[in-house]
Order: structure tokens, then sequence, then C-alpha cells
């Protein structure tokens, strides 16, 4: 390792692939310190020790037999409990899946695992990815390895946690407004939110289709571009991925920019944000200065709706999505009483089996969908949506990255964010890459006390659409010029 | 604004409308939560009216969509005792379920 902050999954696979570090040896303490972390930490729903452990086993056969490696042979990685294994269940977090076993794996996951990779186990989320801090899970709240009194961000909490207390090489999460970035940024790792259509969603479980997003989290950026070129690339199973071969950054991410033009939206650095927050976006500007990098100024004047335009956008996709859960052919039933009828059986089954957060934003989702207010929320929201994909048109044409906060705070504490609205309000910097569909990366970027603890600050640099090979460039360089800063401090909780 | 003046816009009917319509049992004394919260929601969802969509057309989708077509090749679906493993009651081959007909429909 030269300058990432940790051991990472590049680090790992080249260890196991010369010998140097065994596959089994490294799943099994990875392994081990899940055990010892996770009733604490609450990161993992479910791991594999006897299936991880024989696949290991065989790596390291192969490597002893001289046999070639795919390139993630033998790397530990944790998988959101929203995106479908046959290993294990597949629970979202919530009661109505509580005993859902899949009958087939994502592709995305079938492809990390034809490159190599081991899965170790599922990780907790917000109830069908909906929310912004580990809280809303049906297997309990998830902590912040840094400090273990705060919330580690949502939805990927248990993702994000688990590759920060090094209980994995790496994880995959899911970004519909910020799930993937957010939680990067409270947990001090890199989370990437890839274009719309980069990553097959088959088998990731629906909640705003025209938004979600499979992305690594990883702890550097050149891991984050070995998962995305494994899992990358068209789907026959899912018609939305775009047509285009797996990208291929790990060849390119070391590469520096000549003349990269930074943009800085002057709508990212404001008085709401923390002070820390600010000054690592001004931070993170003077190194790219110090590099030869252009500062640019951007305008994004829509960027303070972009939460309403979420809200509205979401919740629709999420109610016609989630009415699939019936308690007929799969989850929840509820048990009927003599003489109940059919529609009793619906509404218990799914009132049951769905918590309060996803109760709320199915019932916002109906109401805006309803007859009469269509048109008024809505479609309203979807030319709004178009308004704002304009806006960052305009904005790259004149810089190749946008640059600025991941969220306004660094983590907070559990309860703090309790009215629905609040906790809606810290994604105001992720959501308009999803809703325009581009690409957005979170990277650390220092930190900032809070009652006496040192929480991690995260910034983040945002691409046009299929734009991953610059946005990874530049991520690297400003990875690079950090490494100082992120390698002082590390979580509290960690193997 | 206060609580009522904010939440005005939705009315505790409308509340067990829209739960009706989504399929959801909501109890009686759980009504006003819900009505407080999303009447909140709403409130800042207005936003969007101060936008100008003046020609705008609607975004549906990140890009524009087409139709993909498949070769048109049989491929085996899910074997049946995979996919019935996961349903909440079987008899034999076929899922469960509570009678959907009255006696006389």
């Amino acid at each position: 390792m030269q300058d990432s902050p940790t051991i990472d999954l590049t680090a790992i696979r080249d260890g196991i692939a010369s010998g140097a570090l065994g596959a089994e040896r490294t799943c099994a303490a990875m392994l081990d310190a899940a055990d010892r972390h996770n009733p604490l930490l609450n990161a993992y729903h479910e791991t594999f020790r006897e299936h991880a452990i024989a696949a290991a086993r065989k790596v390291d056969e192969d490597a002893r037999a001289g046999r070639p490696l795919p390139p993630l042979a033998g790397v530990p990685i944790a998988v959101k409990d929203n995106v479908a294994t046959r290993l294990g269940r597949t629970t979202c977090s919530s009661r109505m899946l509580e005993s859902y076993r899949s009958p087939f794996d994502a592709t995305a996951v079938e492809r990390l695992v034809a490159a190599g990779a081991i899965v170790v186990g599922k990780t907790n989320l917000d109830e069908f990815a909906m929310g912004s801090s580990g809280e809303h899970c049906k297997w309990g709240p998830v902590r912040n390895p840094w400090d273990p009194t705060r919330v580690p961000g949502g939805s990927s909490a248990g993702s994000a946690a688990a590759v920060a207390a090094g209980l994995c090489a790496a994880a995959i999460g899911s970004d519909t407004g910020g799930s993937i970035r957010q939680p990067a940024s409270f947990t001090g790792i890199v989370g990437l939110k890839p274009t719309y259509g980069r990553i097959s969603r088959w088998g990731l479980v629906a909640f705003g289709s025209s938004l979600d997003q499979i992305g690594p989290m990883t702890r550097s950026v050149r891991d984050a571009a070995l998962l995305l070129d494994a899992m990358s690339g068209v789907d026959e199973h899912d018609s939305t991925t775009a047509d285009l071969p797996p990208t291929a950054l790990a060849a390119t991410v070391e590469r520096p920019l000549e003349g990269l033009r930074v943009g800085i939206p002057r709508q990212y650095v404001s008085d709401a944000n923390d002070p820390e927050v600010n000054a690592a976006v001004q931070a993170a500007a003077d190194a790219y200065r110090a590099m030869g990098a252009t500062i640019v100024d951007a305008d994004l004047p829509l960027t303070d709706v972009g939460i309403s335009t979420y809200y509205v956008i979401a919740p629709a996709e999420a109610s016609s999505n989630l009415a699939r859960y019936d308690g007929i052919r799969y989850g929840h039933r509820a048990q009927l009483k003599p003489g109940e009828d059919l529609f009793t059986l619906y509404a218990r089954s799914r009132s049951e089996g769905f918590g309060p957060e996803v109760q709320r934003r199915i019932m916002l989702g109906t109401y805006m969908l309803s007859s009469g207010y269509y048109d008024a929320y809505y479609k309203r929201a979807l030319q709004v949506r178009r308004r704002i994909k304009e806006e960052f048109d305009r904005a790259f044409a004149s810089c190749d990255v946008l640059l600025g906060p991941t969220a306004p705070t660094p983590a907070f504490g559990f309860g703090a964010n309790a009215d629905p609205l609040a906790m809606y309000l810290c994604d105001v910097y992720t959501v308009n890459t999803n809703i325009a569909g581009i690409c957005g990366i979170s990277l650390p970027a220092g930190t900032a006390v809070r009652d006496g603890k040192r929480l991690p600050v995260g910034i983040q640099l945002q691409a046009n659409a299929f734009e991953e090979e610059r946005l990874f460039r530049a991520a690297r360089m400003l990875e690079r010029a950090l490494a100082p800063v992120n390698a002082a401090h590390a979580p509290v909780v960690r193997a | 604004m206060s609580n009522e003046q904010s939440s005005g816009s939705l009315t505790a009917a409308q509340v067990a409308h829209v739960a009706k319509l989504a399929r959801l049992e909501v109890p009686a004394g759980r009504v006003e939560e819900y009505r407080t919260q999303l009447a909140a929601v709403l409130k800042h969802i207005a936003k969007l009216d101060a936008v100008d969509i003046a020609g705008a057309e609607p975004m549906a989708h990140p890009f524009e969509s087409f139709n993909r077509l498949a070769d048109d090749v049989p491929v085996d679906g899910l074997p049946i005792e995979d996919v019935l493993r996961n349903a909440p009651a079987v008899e034999g081959r076929f899922l469960a379920v509570p009678k959907v007909l009255a006696e006389g429909d």
C-alpha cells in the first residue's frame, strides 16, 4: 500500500494472488472480526462462514497450483440485503421479507462471484432502502464504527459500517437518493452512485425504478473502479441497462487528468452546512488548484428543490413497486379471523409487514398519483426533473466535474432527525444526481470533532452521465492529495 | 405556522381514503399522526410551484427509453419448487388463498 488510508481490496487481492495473504486466512480474519464487532455495530444481518471458507480454500488451492485467478479471486464482499442472493435470505431489513429466500442471484452479485469475489454476508439497511440513518431497520439500528452513539447514515448502513470497520474487503450498496454516498461520507469510506443504466438492477429489490442504482462501497477509489469494472455492462435481464460494455477504469484510474476543470456550485457552499463541511470542500479545491486544475464557479439554482422533486418521484414509484407485496405469492401473510375478506388480507399483511416509514412513503406516493392530484404533483415533478437535468448539462458545459459536500453535516446521533422531513433534508446534495441520472462519488476528506469524538467528513464529486472515467481519475487525484489528512484518524471500532 | 394550518391541506378522511387505495390498515389512533407528517411533506413539496416549467417535457426516466427486443428463443423459467418455497401457503403445486368470491357469486 502506498497512500490509501488502510489496506484496501486491491491490496488484499494482490496479496492473495501472490500467496503473501491466504484467502482462507483473510476471510476467516474478517469473519472473526464480524463475530466480535457485530453485536455492537449490527452491520450484518447474516454471515456465511461455511460457504466463504470453502470458497476461499478453493482459491488458495488454485493459487498454490499456479492456476490462473480471476480478477477478484478470494476477496470477501458484503452485500446489502435488498440485493438478491441465493445464499441466505434477502429481507430488505423488513418483516415483510423476513424469511424470503431468493431463487436467483442479482446480476451484480453473479458478476462479482464470476470475478472470484466471495460473498461473506448480507448487511442491514433502512427498511426497503427508505432512510438516511440506518435506524429504520427491522433488525435494530446500525451503529457508526467511529462513534457507536451515532448513526452510520443510510440506507446502505450495514455495508458502510462493515467496510469502515474492516469486517469485509468491500461491499455493495444501492443508491436511490444518496443511500451509498451519504453513509460513505458518515463512515469515512468511498461510495459510488454510478450513472443510471451502468449496472443492472436485475435482483435489486425495486424502490424507485428510475432512480435506483447498485454501486460499490470501498476503502479506496481504485477498489471502487475494480468493482464497477466487474459489475457494469449491458444485461439482457434489465432493459434499462445502457448498451455499453463493462467499464475498464482500473486501467486508467491512476492517471491524473491534464487541464481538469472543477466546478463549485455556489449553492453547495452554504451557511446551512457545518463549518468543517465547507472547509473540506475548500481544502479539496485548494488541493486541485495545487495540482494544476482550474476551479470555476457553477450555478445550480434548483439544488434547493431537489428534495421536493425527489419526494414526489420516489414515493410515487415506490407505491407502485411495493404494490406487489400482497401476502399472496411471497412475503408476510396476516392471519385472518373467520369471515374476513381478501381486502383485509392484503391490507393487514401490508400493515403488519411494512414499518411506519415505508407505509408513510406508500401513502404519499398513492396520494400524489391519485385521481385529481397526478398533474399537480407527479407530472409537475417530472417537468422540474427535466429542468434539473438541463441545469446539470449547462454546468458541465464549463467544467468536467462538480465538487461539493456529500452531506451538510457529519454523522448525527440516534433520534436526532426523528421528524421525517428533517431526515429527508439530509440528502439535499445527493438526490439530484439520481434525479438527473448522472454519476457521483463520495470521498473521505478529513474529520470534525463532535462531543470529543472524531467523525469523518465526506466530499462529493459528480460528473455527467457515463463520464465515470473522468470522475474516477479526478477522484483518485484528490484521494492522493488528501491521503495524509485521512490517514491521521481511524474508526474506534475496527478489525 | 401552526400544525393546524400547515396540515390544513390534508384531512383525516383523505388519509383514510389513501390508506384504503394503498391497501394499508391504518388504525384510527394513527390517522392524525400520519396526517400531520404527510401534510408537512406536502407543504415542502409545494416548493415545486415556484419553478418555471413552461414547455418542459416531463422526464419519467433519465434517458430516452425504447423497447429493446430479445431474440424469440424460449428459456426456462424458475423451477416451481424454488418459487413456491417463498409462498406463505401452498396446496400441491398451487398458491393457497382465502376464498375470493362470496357464496352465490
